[in-house]
């Protein structure tokens, strides 16, 4: 097991009342799954997503990770899992636009390493395994949509981590370039045995997992969906 | 790619917004610097000024006044000449070219002539005005100016015991003095049964030493019969070591004396330096506020335009502590380039504009360099501290799109 969560709430103070963007919500990450996150708008796919990223607090709940109960309150503790665990995909790329490819790479693995010139090589690695060897000195302004994402993913995958969370990863690409970044994802989670989480609207992209949830209105849409998502 | 790199790309990358923040620290600076350099240099030039104006303490007799001086009374009092001894032997700080006196009224037949007894050389270093009418003596100048001459001795006792001898028969007289008496160099001058050749004519000053002729101290105490007094000494005192207590250091040496200022000469330094520095200080406490907010408002703005960005560094697992060093690395870079700019604006605006409006060459002082860079820094980090807490403050996740 990788993430036990248990009895998940974020609520969010709107002017015309509380909201429950995710509502006493239990689920169970094994090692290793790739699970998609489906759900109508406001449904709490991202608020889920940021919640299990270390990146948002909930108002309420448990997180254990690795078997380890995370202190979700503590910005620097949930900083250092981010680094050590955690490699994020987001819709928007999420690139430094002054830095360029390898660059943004490095900046991930200064985090942990302060080498440069080993970091260097390892960004360098990393931009030839997403097909972008012979792009490493590029801004983002000068890669394609799909290059962008594949920098990312990259960068996500610079400290090796237990857990890719990908929010909504093909939001910004056509039909084709989706294509390649799913099946990039989906390399990823066979090959390394990294645990993926994606966030998508897409039908398509959401046949990618082998678990799928289905939010509604903060809360798992239906119990045989939990029973896929608590295989152990 | 280190947060040094990090910080110097961003730099980089928005140039223009950097060269607007650096704006008013770099002013700020550059203004500082041209005031400084300009009032050293003043500051100098007065001294010099002053250093030619002649001495400017006044050590008196206790029971003798200012007026009692300039009066020359043929009753006021003295005091013994070794005096000058334990003022030379106690090497006080700011103290050059003493010049002991004894002054006295006596007739030249109807008329009443001031005849002052001096140790010439002493009394000719102390007044270059009269060197530049012919005099030739070594010239001493005061500690607290500017000497481009080398002085004779290194040790100041030594210094002020380099005192030449008038001969016996020997006297200087003043302008109004010849005039009134239609005396030339060469002219003789009976005085008192004894007679003197009239060496020099001293140029108009414009001063009371006009209307004096001045002898050989010792030839003057034993015509006068007063023994080994005298009634002055007239120092040449370095107006920062007068404004630190020189004259109270002064009074214990000689307790029984009244030592005075001549105080428009050493108020008119003394208020002048005060100025020029208070100026600085005025626009040193402006720089810090003007150039503090302006940096703050500088940082402020690029934490709130780099919010995507920092909910990026964060993300990918920065702590508040990188952000907060981040931006602080920002301001020492900003503080560091507007201190040097700010020192070059201002020592290139005080170089051209000193000899244009005030008269006088300027040269960079190097030490304001550092100086400059330091108050620099300081600015640029206090008014990017709020800031940077601020940043700190803001959510990993300012980078993605809720549902």
């Amino acid at each position: 097991m990788l993430i036990q969560i248990k009895d998940l709430t974020k609520t969010y103070q709107r002017h015309n009342g509380t909201i429950n963007a995710v509502d006493s919500l239990s689920v169970d990450i094994n090692k290793g799954s790739f699970i998609t996150i489906t759900g109508p708008s406001g449904s709490g796919k991202t608020t889920l997503l940021l919640i299990i990223g270390g990146l948002l607090r909930p108002t309420s709940g448990r997180m254990i990770y690795d078997g380890n109960e995370l202190n979700l309150d503590s910005d620097e503790e949930m900083a250092i899992f981010r680094s050590n665990h955690i490699g994020f995909v987001m819709q928007s790329f999420a690139l430094v636009p002054y830095l360029t490819a390898v660059e943004n790479i490095m900046i991930a693995l200064n985090v942990k390493n302060k080498n440069k010139a080993e970091n260097r090589n390892r960004a360098i690695e990393l931009l030839k395994w997403v097909g972008l060897d012979d792009r490493t000195t590029h801004y983002p302004r000068e890669l394609s949509a799909g290059q962008q994402q594949r920098v990312a993913i990259a960068r996500a995958l610079a400290n090796n981590p237990d857990l890719l969370l990908a929010d909504e990863p093909t939001g910004n690409l056509d039909p084709g370039l989706s294509g390649e970044i799913l099946s990039i994802l989906s390399k990823i989670n066979k090959e390394q045995k990294t645990t993926v989480i994606m966030v998508t609207h897409s039908p398509v992209a959401a046949e990618y997992g082998n678990v799928k949830i289905h939010l509604q209105e903060g809360k798992l849409s239906d119990h045989k969906t939990m029973e896929k998502v608590f295989l152990s | 790619m280190r947060l040094t790199d990090l910080t110097l790309k961003e730099l980089w990358h928005r140039k223009s917004q950097l060269l607007s923040g650096l704006l008013a620290i770099t002013l700020g600076i550059g203004v500082i610097v041209g005031i400084r350099s300009i009032s050293v240099v003043s500051e100098k030039a007065v001294a010099v000024n002053l250093d030619n104006l002649g001495a400017n303490i006044l050590v008196l007799p206790q029971a003798a006044s200012v007026d009692n001086y300039y009066a020359a009374d043929i009753d006021a009092p003295t005091f013994p000449e070794d005096y000058v001894e334990k003022i030379v032997t106690s090497t006080l700080p700011g103290v050059d070219n003493l010049s002991p006196k004894l002054t006295r009224r006596v007739k030249f037949g109807n008329e009443s002539i001031v005849l002052t007894g001096i140790l010439p050389k002493s009394e000719i270093a102390s007044k270059p005005i009269w060197q530049q009418g012919g005099l030739k003596a070594e010239q001493i100048i005061a500690s607290c100016a500017p000497s481009t001459v080398p002085k004779k001795y290194a040790d100041a006792k030594l210094q002020r015991k380099g005192i030449d001898t008038l001969a016996n028969n020997d006297c200087f007289i003043g302008y109004s003095v010849a005039q009134r008496l239609n005396l030339n160099e060469g002219s003789a001058l009976t005085l008192e049964n004894r007679t003197f050749n009239v060496t020099k004519v001293l140029p108009e000053t414009g001063t009371i030493d006009d209307d004096r002729v001045f002898a050989n101290l010792h030839k003057v105490q034993s015509l006068l019969g007063t023994g080994e007094q005298i009634s002055a000494i007239e120092i040449m005192g370095c107006c920062n070591e007068i404004t630190d207590g020189l004259l109270g250091k002064m009074r214990n040496i000689l307790p029984d004396t009244r030592i005075t200022t001549i105080g428009q000469i050493v108020s008119t330094q003394i208020k002048t330096n005060q100025l020029m520095n208070k100026l600085s200080l005025v626009f040193l406490i402006i720089i810090l506020f003007v150039g503090g907010i302006s940096i703050g408002n500088y940082i402020w703005a690029n934490v709130n335009e780099r919010r995507k960005e920092i909910g990026i560094l964060r993300m990918i697992g920065y702590q508040k502590r990188h952000i907060y060093n981040i931006l602080i690395m920002k301001a020492v870079i900003m503080g560091l380039a507007g201190g040097i700019a700010g020192y070059i604006l201002g020592t290139i605006a005080a170089v051209w504009l000193g000899p244009q409006f005030a008269g006088i060459e300027v040269n960079p002082l190097y030490v304001l360099l550092p100086v400059s860079i330091a108050i620099s820094i300081l600015i640029s980090v206090t008014g990017s501290v709020i800031p940077a807490y601020m940043a700190g403050k803001i959510e990993p996740f300012s980078n993605m799109q809720e549902d």
